[in-house]
């Protein structure tokens, strides 16, 4: 491969985008669009119910847990503001484990519960929320604070007639930052505008520069189909570049996302195009004309589109469809970027781009030795 | 083989097809060399071969001494090459896509010189999209003339230009026969092939049906020069009994092949002496493209045997 012909290349894919406005619209303004819109969209719309995640340490000597209690997550049930979900986790580290989890809401129910609260005894509750989440902490907290007043009414003062409040609320933030959904949106919008921008025209330009014999003047230079194919991904990665900057600008500047902007995002904005290049030319060379390609780029790109954490966490996909999530690359750029961005979890970062990077090498290679520039 | 093209036994097959079917010719250096043929005679396949762009399936092919399809690389650059309906990136203007080819290349090549030299000049910077088809075209040549090669393979290179035009890109056929370079140039246009190319070979249905230069296959295959005399039928009965010689009418004339000038004079002495009425006289020869239509159409009908069957 050689720099000179790679820079030339390079200079008239960027003279060709550059001088394309519709090209540039996609690339760069349509993901912001996509920010505005489910930015507004999921800011202005309730989510619903609440799942309060709860460690109830008020377990009888039979094991099961005490009356009290389960009367007290019942009432929190009926509030239909949140859904309780009994969970097996040490208090101690309850907090830290909603944080890791990304879960906004818990509750922690004392040992001795039911004891205190037959006796009398001041007993609290522990409430953990999450302040980034402003409005959805205060509907919990509201929830939790009005079946606390229900059981303070009704079982603690009765039959006596000196009522003092027995059952109290202290409240906790979670253990680490929890996220909304303009936090998940910008690493998602991310790896739309990394899948899409190279997928879209790449199939397209593939198969029409062989209609039209631009690749068999191309293979009359000195040019390489692996330095073409290189001077596409280094464009593209340039491209993410901005685009992945503007988003962030907008994200933040706009919607007050909370991600992190650090080093270690670089890697994916590389591997990402480099893989959706090598795959965009791997379609359009197994494809015999223009139409067929963008038949095969679509069914290659829509399910990934949608399925891979782009606007909707896979978190919250059924079960199947999760699984199905998992086999599609653009899910391990972006669960890769979440873990960058918002969860500082390195580990799991680096084994999603590896899988990606390997991927993408595979495609590459695959993509010069499958593509043709002259015929037999 | 030491022409800067050698073609022995050529065969190409698309499955059954034969689309080349075993033909033979050479290019000699700094030569013009026309290729002709009907559209789907086997010209544009052989062309590609040639070019390292196809591969052939039988026979042996040296290009400036290449195997085109195992040494394409080393080969092209030392070729330039102008396809037909030669397509480029839209958004690039004529300047920077010679930029872009000096640099593959790695010549260094005055853009402005080469689009003048096309006629091309006053185009530079608009956008390949914005070009007519003839513009198009002379960039294609500009393109082609960047690495300075040895060949230049130009097919159909005034396709859709005006006559000015025309005579633009001859004029730097010429030149590039001047300056010593091989040209391999396939038209549609006869009279294109009989003015510029030192020798042709006319290629039908994957055969060589005719080759050499222009005057030898005129010579060959085209009927004799004729004395074409405005006159009535009568006249034709007259030179026949009289002087022996093959005469007809044609679109109103009396036409009188001759074998040498002496029959010229002796046709029109002899009109003269007849007393029969008759107005002006002209001399008439086949053209390279008289000879192409009649023998094209005498093969498709099974009269003419072609060179190598012959």
């Amino acid at each position: 491969m050689k720099l000179s012909h790679i820079g030339a290349d390079l200079k008239v894919v960027v003279r060709t985008y550059l001088r394309n406005p519709v090209a540039l619209f996609f690339s760069l303004f349509f993901p912001i669009i996509l920010i505005a819109l489910f930015g507004l969209i999921f800011s202005a719309i309730g989510t619903g119910t609440t799942t309060l995640y709860v460690v109830n340490e008020d377990v009888t000597a039979s094991g099961h847990f005490s009356n009290v209690s389960v009367e007290f997550m019942n009432a929190l049930n009926q509030t239909h503001v949140v859904s309780v979900d009994v969970v097996n986790v040490s208090s101690s580290d309850f907090s830290s484990w909603l944080g890791q989890n990304d879960y906004s809401a818990g509750l922690v129910i004392p040992r001795g519960f039911q004891a205190d609260f037959y006796a009398n005894r001041s007993v609290n509750v522990s409430l953990y929320t999450n302040p980034q989440d402003a409005s959805t902490g205060g509907e919990v907290a509201g929830a939790v604070q009005g079946v606390v007043n229900y059981l303070n009414l009704n079982h603690a003062c009765y039959p006596r007639t000196n009522c003092s409040t027995v059952v109290g609320v202290t409240n906790f933030n979670v253990g680490s930052q929890v996220y909304k959904y303009i936090d998940y949106l910008i690493p998602g919008l991310i790896g739309f505008s990394i899948l899409t921008s190279p997928m879209f025209s790449i199939v397209d330009i593939t198969s029409s520069y062989r209609k039209d014999g631009i690749f068999r003047q191309l293979s009359l230079t000195p040019l390489t189909r692996s330095e073409w194919l290189t001077s596409r991904v280094i464009w593209y990665v340039l491209l993410t570049f901005v685009s992945a900057g503007i988003m962030l600008g907008t994200g933040v500047g706009l919607f007050g996302a909370h991600v992190r902007v650090t080093l270690a995002m670089v890697p994916f904005l590389v591997v990402g195009p480099f893989f959706f290049v090598s795959l965009g030319m791997l379609a359009g060379s197994v494809a015999k004309t223009p139409e067929s390609a963008a038949l095969i780029g679509n069914i290659i790109t829509f399910p990934m589109m949608f399925l891979s954490g782009t606007f909707f966490q896979v978190s919250q996909f059924p079960s199947g469809l999760q699984m199905f999530a998992h086999i599609l690359p653009l899910y391990y750029v972006i669960d890769g970027m979440n873990q960058v961005m918002l969860f500082s979890n390195t580990t799991r970062a680096v084994y999603d781009l590896a899988g990606v990077l390997v991927a993408g090498v595979v495609v590459f290679l695959l993509a010069v030795r499958l593509f043709k520039w002259r015929d037999e | 083989m030491g022409g800067a093209i050698e073609v022995h036994g050529l065969v190409k097959r698309y499955g059954e097809l034969a689309a080349v079917g075993g033909i033979d010719f050479s290019v000699e250096p700094g030569a013009i060399f026309s290729f002709l043929g009907p559209n789907g005679a086997g010209k544009t396949t052989t062309v590609e071969i040639l070019e390292g762009l196809r591969r052939a399936t039988a026979g042996e092919v040296r290009v400036l001494g290449l195997d085109p399809w195992r040494e394409g690389r080393e080969l092209h650059r030392r070729i330039g090459v102008i396809p037909q309906d030669f397509r480029f990136f839209e958004k690039i203007t004529p300047k920077e896509a010679i930029e872009y080819y000096g640099t593959l290349f790695g010549t260094r090549v005055d853009p402005m010189n080469l689009l003048r030299q096309v006629e091309l000049a006053d185009k530079a910077n608009s956008r390949f999209d914005t070009l007519s088809g003839g513009q198009k075209q002379k960039l294609g040549l500009a393109l082609s003339l960047t690495n300075e090669p040895q060949i230049c393979f130009l097919d159909e290179p005034t396709t859709g230009l005006d006559p000015h035009a025309r005579r633009a890109i001859w004029e730097v056929i010429r030149q590039l026969q001047r300056e010593g370079r091989t040209v391999f140039l396939t038209t549609h246009y006869l009279e294109e092939a009989e003015l510029l190319a030192d020798q042709v070979a006319i290629i039908h249905h994957g055969k060589i049906i005719a080759s050499g230069t222009p005057a030898e296959i005129i010579r060959h295959h085209g009927r004799p020069m004729r004395l074409r005399i405005q006159a009535g039928e009568e006249l034709v009965t007259l030179l026949k009994s009289q002087l022996g010689v093959t005469a007809y009418t044609e679109n109103h004339h009396v036409e009188v092949e001759l074998r040498d000038k002496d029959d010229a004079l002796r046709v029109l002495s002899a009109v003269e002496q007849s007393g029969l009425p008759w107005g002006g006289f002209t001399t008439e020869q086949d053209t390279l493209e008289d000879v192409f239509v009649r023998m094209v159409g005498q093969m498709d009908d099974g009269a003419l045997k072609t060179e190598g069957s012959a």
